[in-house]
């Protein structure tokens, strides 16, 4: 089991309201999976994934990730956990802008303090086939260029779990199929994936899809 | 994270908004130069004086007519300084090697159609040797000239310079307030305001030049070794008592120390050196400043970076030594640029005024160096402690 996630409660104070935007999630997750999370904006999906991520803490409930509990860990345990077990894919890509792709998808393992770290970049920017393009900076990259950077760097350090947040809502369609591809055949080698999205036809290519509204899991499927 | 890579990555941030790099690191550079010029005049007042001291001669007393009261008010008659002090001081003072009566004052010298406005020094045949004179062209007076009041002078270069120009002056008659002088001898040169003057005999100072029988000055050269305090205090007592004061009257003679004057000139030099120093380290803080403002906006403008690298894996220290770096390395870099520009503005002072040395120590540039970097940790702190502080979720969400 990669994540155990009981009852998750997460509030935000919005103004003079309070919003539950995490209202009592369970959800549990096997290793290998590649799993949808579906919902309207608004539906608490984001803050699961930030939660899911480490980005950010629960008010109550456990979270337990690769068995490891997550709920007490301090801010800078926390950014071990993102740094070593976890791998983010965003909407925007979010590659630093004055650094290369290669220097991009080296950068966890910079923090991390691992040896070997050039050649292990150029290995994961082999693996998602842009040698050729390992020098470029990300504006000299198209969209599916920089998702496939932004995804060398989220796999770099091995980690357990790959968290993507509308990782084809700035790519054409064909471009999107492209990324859905490879994350379909990174799952075919183990990888636990969970994609974040609104877009049915997207949670349509993974095995188990989880619908949110207003801050809990309404329905889930299974291919 | 490495040191070297967080450096590299300083770096590479600061090269990519050259411009604001710069100008934050200009604070800095004024701030450095003014401290290392400011120390540098400091430095090379302290030697010029130094050796206008020690120009004077070593180991002297000068002793002068007039009260040393403090309270302004002259209490009693001042008596005047005689031949007669002069030669019971040699006598009956210890430690005393020799001494020089003189008389001053300013005369018109006159060599042909060339005038001059000078002062006149009447004093022995010890006057020389006790003011570290040397005679470079023709030779001194001597005791038997001083005896016959004989009309002969010595003459500074610059005199020489102002009076004769390119000739020989010696055998040459001067006249001084109208009376022809002899000119037996020039000095050598010694620098500062030495050098513009003419020594005659004080019998024919007294007599024929100013009309005095008493004495301006008592020059006294201590014995090597000797302390010159307690010589001081040995003439005062033989002075005091030949003035006839009695108790607490006040001494009615001055004593000049010159140890006194090396001492009061450090003092003077060294409070003018730690204010001028000040000063110039308030434009180093107000480079501090500038440069904390920059690192502000950077952090804002960085926030979604700062988000990025958080998720990816930095930890808080790894943020905060990430932005401390930069301002480190802004001031580093300003400071030794300061440097430079500071030791390139003490050169310039030196050679646009001669009379102006500068004179850069090494400690100044320890201490400006490490000041400049004190002020990038201190004011890169804070806001490198906002940016370690973002919250990644936010930090990520920011556009």
């Amino acid at each position: 089991m990669i994540i155990e996630a009981q009852k998750l409660f997460k509030e935000y104070r919005m103004g003079g309201t309070t919003v539950a935007a995490l209202d009592g999630v369970n959800l549990n997750v096997e290793a290998g999976e590649m799993l949808a999370i579906t919902g309207p904006s608004g539906s608490g999906k984001s803050t699961l994934m930030h939660i899911l991520g480490c980005l950010d803490r629960i008010d109550s409930g456990r979270y337990i990730l690769a068995g490891e509990d997550i709920s007490r860990l301090s801010s800078n345990q926390l950014a071990e956990i993102r740094n070593r077990r976890i791998g983010f894919v965003f909407q925007t890509f979010n590659l630093l802008p004055r650094l290369n792709a290669l220097e991009n998808v080296e950068l966890p393992l910079l923090y991390a303090g691992l040896a070997h770290a050039k050649q292990r970049a150029h290995e994961a920017i082999a693996a998602v086939g842009l040698t050729d393009r390992a020098h470029h900076r990300p504006n000299q990259l198209s969209g599916g260029q920089r998702q496939r950077v932004a995804i060398a760097r989220s796999l770099i350090t091995d980690p357990a779990l790959i968290l993507a947040d509308e990782p084809t809502g700035n790519l054409d369609t064909r471009t999107g199929d492209e990324i859905l591809t490879l994350f379909a055949s990174l799952n075919a080698t183990g990888r636990t994936i969970i994609i974040v999205t609104h877009e049915s036809d997207i949670a349509g290519r993974c095995r188990r899809q989880i619908a949110m509204r207003d801050g809990r899991i309404v329905a889930e499927t299974r291919n | 994270m490495l040191i070297s890579t967080t450096i590299k990555v300083g770096i590479r941030s600061l090269w990519a908004n050259k411009m604001r790099s710069f100008l934050a690191m200009l604070g800095i550079i004024i701030g450095v130069a003014a401290v290392i010029a400011m120390l540098a005049m400091g430095a090379g007042a302290k030697k010029t004086v130094m050796a206008r001291i020690d120009a004077m001669g070593t180991n002297l007393l000068a002793v002068r007519p007039g009260q040393t009261g403090m309270r302004g008010v002259a209490s009693g008659t001042s008596q005047k300084l005689t031949l007669e002090d002069a030669e019971a001081i040699l006598a009956d003072t210890k430690g005393v090697q020799r001494l020089a009566p003189a008389v001053t004052g300013s005369v018109q010298a006159k060599y042909m159609n060339h005038n001059s406005r000078t002062s006149v020094v009447g004093s022995s045949v010890t006057y020389l040797p006790i003011r570290d004179f040397t005679v470079e062209k023709g030779k001194a007076f001597t005791e038997t000239q001083v005896e016959q009041t004989a009309r002969v002078a010595i003459l500074g270069p610059v005199t020489v310079d102002n009076l004769f120009g390119l000739n020989d002056p010696l055998g040459e008659t001067v006249k001084l307030n109208g009376i022809n002088f002899t000119v037996i001898g020039v000095l050598k040169a010694k620098g500062f305001d030495f050098d513009d003057q003419i020594i005659v005999p004080y019998t024919t100072a007294m007599k024929q030049l100013f009309g005095l029988d008493y004495l301006r000055e008592i020059d006294i050269q201590a014995e090597e070794g000797q302390n010159l305090t307690e010589v001081q205090d040995a003439m005062t007592v033989v002075l005091r008592k030949r003035h006839k004061l009695l108790g607490n009257a006040p001494d009615d003679f001055n004593v000049r120390n010159q140890a006194d004057m090396i001492q009061a000139a450090q003092d003077v030099i060294r409070t003018f050196t730690i204010l001028l120093g000040g000063i110039a380290s308030i434009s180093l803080l107000v480079g501090g400043i500038g440069i904390m403002n920059i690192m502000l906006v950077s952090v804002t403008e960085r926030t979604r970076e700062i988000g990025i690298r958080k998720a990816i894996g930095a930890k808080e220290r790894t943020i905060l030594l990430q932005f401390l770096m930069e301002a480190v390395i802004t001031t580093g870099l300003g400071g030794l640029l300061g440097v430079v520009a500071g030791a390139g503005a003490a050169k310039v002072i030196a050679k646009m005024s001669p009379n102006f040395a500068t004179e850069i120590e090494p400690f100044s540039i320890i201490l400006s160096l490490s000041f400049s970097a004190f002020v990038g940790i201190f004011f890169g702190f804070y806001p490198a402690w906002r940016a370690a502080r973002l919250d990644p979720v936010e930090a990520l969400r920011y556009e």
